[in-house]
């Protein structure tokens, strides 16, 4: 067992105790503090797969500013236990196989991808120093520069809708 | 230098992408919903980064990066009209909310 391996493994326990705890925590502020886990797990493994300027993102973006909006509207609306009503008879016989048959295929396709990846490229390990933020940022900044400030007038859309949502009705 | 292989990472994709399944489908309050959504997001990055990886592609990363573009605005959105339903409805679970509900 390589650093790697057991950092691999640490940081994916913690991924999945996350998202479990995101399910079955009935306060929406511990539902938050566990999306939180989650992100920032999935930012040491984005490092550990050499895309540092993703991880990076990955923390001011999402664990930053994404999180805190989160967190800020629970605490606006004073969100407290959720109220669990009856669920339908459908929803627990049909429901729980079906997820866990959705799970365990997706797993399966994944797994079926990628041992095709690896003999198509003759390696399976991931290179870590192959590229770097700068080859990224060309790939931005030349080949997608159009998306890029496509994106740019998404979010200025997404400020002016937010407003004018929020707004007091008059 | 990485030696885990890429399709460790895509099953664990898989199982948080599962998992935010399950959670969309059975929380009740909205703003955990939403949280839901952002766990399957997550998900897929990480599917995108393991897969830009494997392919020696860095075109996968940009779409990562236009992902969480895209996601936060999607929040901000989300979470306004959260806030217009709590005002109007005084709730936030999404049973109560059924005006289009038939």
């Amino acid at each position: 067992m390589s650093i790697p391996f057991i950092l691999f493994f640490i940081c994916a326990a913690a991924a999945v105790l996350g998202a479990v705890l995101l399910i079955v925590a009935r306060e929406p502020i511990h539902s938050a503090l566990a999306l939180i886990l989650v992100m920032m797990s999935l930012a040491v493994l984005y490092l550990l797969l050499g895309a540092e300027f993703i991880a990076a993102v990955q923390v001011i973006v999402y664990a930053g500013a994404v999180m805190v909006l989160f967190v800020f509207v629970i605490m606006l609306l004073n969100a407290g236990v959720e109220v669990r009503t009856n669920y339908s008879k459908i929803a627990k016989y049909v429901g729980v196989p079906l997820g866990f048959f959705l799970l365990l295929e997706v797993a399966y396709w994944m797994w079926g991808s990628a041992v095709g990846t690896t003999v198509a490229n003759g390696a399976g390990a991931v290179n870590a120093d192959a590229v770097s933020t700068v080859d990224l940022s060309n790939l931005l900044f030349r080949d997608y520069l159009f998306p890029f400030e496509a994106t740019s007038i998404l979010v200025l859309i997404a400020i002016v809708g937010a407003l004018v949502l929020a707004k007091k009705g008059e | 230098m990485s030696v885990v292989p890429v399709s460790y990472y895509l099953v664990l994709s898989a199982v948080l992408f599962g998992l935010g399944v399950v959670g969309f489908v059975f929380k009740r309050n909205i703003i955990t919903i939403y949280m839901a959504i952002e766990l399957m997001l997550n998900a897929v990055n990480l599917a995108f980064v393991a897969f830009a990886r494997a392919h020696g592609d860095l075109a996968g990363l940009v779409y990562v990066f236009f992902v969480i573009v895209v996601a936060a605005a999607e929040a901000a959105v989300g979470l306004a009209i959260v806030i217009t339903i709590a005002h109007n409805r005084r709730t936030l679970n999404v049973e109560d909310v059924n005006l289009l509900k038939f």
